[in-house]
């Protein structure tokens, strides 16, 4: 039931009384129904003992079930589709299954269990490393595999219009393209822009696809949070960490380890402080991306959420916060297609003015002196 | 909290796939994208220089058009102005010639007047003295009709002569 109120999120307000229809019919029910629903939906430490709360809708789960990874896609009420689950112990090597043979956490396969949380565990607690296609992983591949066919298809349209006006799919993206190239890559970083830019393209680009893909309620794999997720915000922090200091120059370390124009007795202090700036930025580029996709989605769920939670109370009062809900989340979502190209335009930036400081040319005349 | 730990498997799929999409991308998508993207805007910009230089050029032939156009007035104005000069100075030059062929015509006419007018003098002087002698002859021959008078005459003549 959880997965219908996620998948409601695009769809008109009408559907939403079916979704709360179906609501009430499940607390209506049997245990057996509910129990299954709560199983799927996570957020349980416990495997068994469902209590009367269970049946209840909880929003807080929702959400983070909504943000967090997940072994499987769920499309509606109790239809999944399983992701392989891949799972290396050092003694017993890989395992590679389908996450269908968890069974929602109700069959252990080859000494490893499937927690209400979502995350596999191993039977006898012993350490093992998980590399599962899991939600998020497949997101991340269509999302690659997006981009791959949009910008080779944009490559090729340009080859074919060589020397001419742009057209089609290649007019849609230049704009784009030349903007991050004039604006962010050579504005930032100057003479040596162009071996950097290819780089800077690819993060805007795979940041704003995905947070896009992640506006777009439904159906697999759009609604994901890849960009909100923690993991993959890291990991472009850290190429643009690598790529800054790979290419930084001798006038960048001197200005970390030797500031120019600085009295001897104030370097004790400041030499850690651009140390840890050094590190800080990275960290701060994590955070920024992460923490804004990932509070739109909250904000969104938490809109739809509380037609579910008035519904619970009265189901004319869902439908009278229904109204506002809406109104609220398509605002929201206008607000995020903004917040989505902003994201990745201020990731990519940042990243053109790291990357700038590191090989920009002594800038200070004091530097030579 | 599980948000903010990054999760192997994911951080594992997300440098492996990120980077094999950078390079593939970089290779078959940016690169080139770039590159024909610069080598548009330097032959538009070419282009338009080439247009620039096109317009001097033909502003630069507009004036030089206007230039001959002027010069080609002056010239034509020039030979104008010679024509006329010639047709004056061929019609005052007739005009002396004319003068000229006129006196001198009624020089040689007046000449030849004189000289008719001479030839018709000396012929009458002649006629004149022919007719003198022929007189003279008949009276020198009415005066010496009788031996007397022809014998004074020589005497006379004889004594001038002696004279002399």
């Amino acid at each position: 039931m959880i997965f219908l109120n996620v998948a409601l999120m695009a769809n008109e307000p009408a559907e939403h009384g079916k979704g709360e229809a179906k609501t009430e019919n499940h607390n209506g029910e049997g245990a057996e129904k509910a129990d299954h629903t709560a199983a799927a939906a996570t957020g349980h430490d416990e495997f068994d003992g469902h209590g009367e709360e269970d049946k209840k809708f909880n929003p807080g789960e929702m959400i983070l079930e909504h943000i967090g990874d997940a072994h499987d896609w769920h499309l509606f009420g109790d239809v999944a589709v399983p992701l392989p689950v891949i799972l290396y112990s050092k003694d017993k090597g890989f395992d590679v299954f389908l996450s269908s043979a968890f069974e929602h956490g109700h069959k252990e396969v080859n000494g490893y269990k499937l927690l209400h949380t979502g995350k596999v565990a191993s039977v006898d607690g012993s350490d093992f490393y998980d590399f599962s296609i899991t939600k998020n992983v497949s997101i991340l591949f269509a999302s690659l595999f997006l981009m791959c066919v949009i910008f080779i298809s944009v490559a090729r349209s340009f080859a074919k219009n060589r020397g001419k006006a742009p057209k089609g799919i290649q007019a849609i993206f230049e704009p784009f393209i030349v903007f991050i190239r004039d604006d962010v890559s050579k504005a930032s970083i100057g003479p040596k822009y162009e071996k950097y830019t290819p780089y800077l393209l690819m993060i805007f680009f795979f940041i704003w696809i995905n947070n896009m893909m992640g506006l777009v309620p439904f159906p697999p794999p759009f609604g994901g949070n890849l960009t909100g997720n923690i993991a993959v915000t890291v990991t472009l922090a850290v190429l643009t960490f690598i790529i800054t200091h790979v290419s930084a120059n001798k006038n960048y370390w001197s200005h970390i380890f030797n500031p120019p124009g600085v009295p001897g007795f104030v370097l004790p202090i400041l030499i850690p402080i651009e140390i840890m700036g050094v590190f800080i930025k990275p960290v701060v580029l994590t955070l920024r991306l992460f923490a804004n996709i990932t509070a739109g989605h909250i904000i969104g769920l938490a809109f739809i959420s509380l037609i579910f939670i008035f519904g619970e109370m009265n189901a004319g009062a869902g439908y009278g916060v229904a109204i506002f809900s809406v109104a609220f989340k398509v605002f929201m979502l206008v607000l995020e297609l903004l917040v989505a190209f902003l994201q990745a335009y201020v990731f990519t930036l940042l990243s053109a003015i790291y990357i700038g400081t590191a090989v920009e040319e002594h800038h200070h005349e004091e530097a030579h002196h | 909290m599980d948000l903010i730990k990054p999760e192997l498997g994911l951080l594992f799929w997300m440098v492996v796939s990120f980077l094999i999409v950078f390079f593939l991308l970089k290779k078959f998508a940016w690169k080139p994208i770039l590159d024909m993207l610069k080598e548009r805007e330097t032959s538009i910009e070419s282009a338009l220089q080439a247009a620039e230089n096109a317009k001097f050029e033909m502003a630069r032939l507009q004036a030089n058009n206007e230039q001959l156009i002027q010069e080609a007035k002056a010239e034509r104005d020039n030979i104008l102005k010679a024509a006329r000069e010639a047709k004056e100075n061929m019609i005052s030059e007739a005009k002396d010639k004319a003068t000229q062929e006129a006196d001198r015509l009624i020089k040689i006419a007046r000449e030849n007047i004189n000289n008719e007018k001479m030839a018709a003098i000396t012929d009458l002087k002649n006629q004149v003295a022919l007719l003198s002698v022929e007189i003279a002859e008949k009276l020198i021959k009415a005066e010496l009709a009788n031996k007397e008078s022809q014998k004074d005459l020589i005497n006379k003549y004889l004594e001038e002569a002696k004279l002399n």
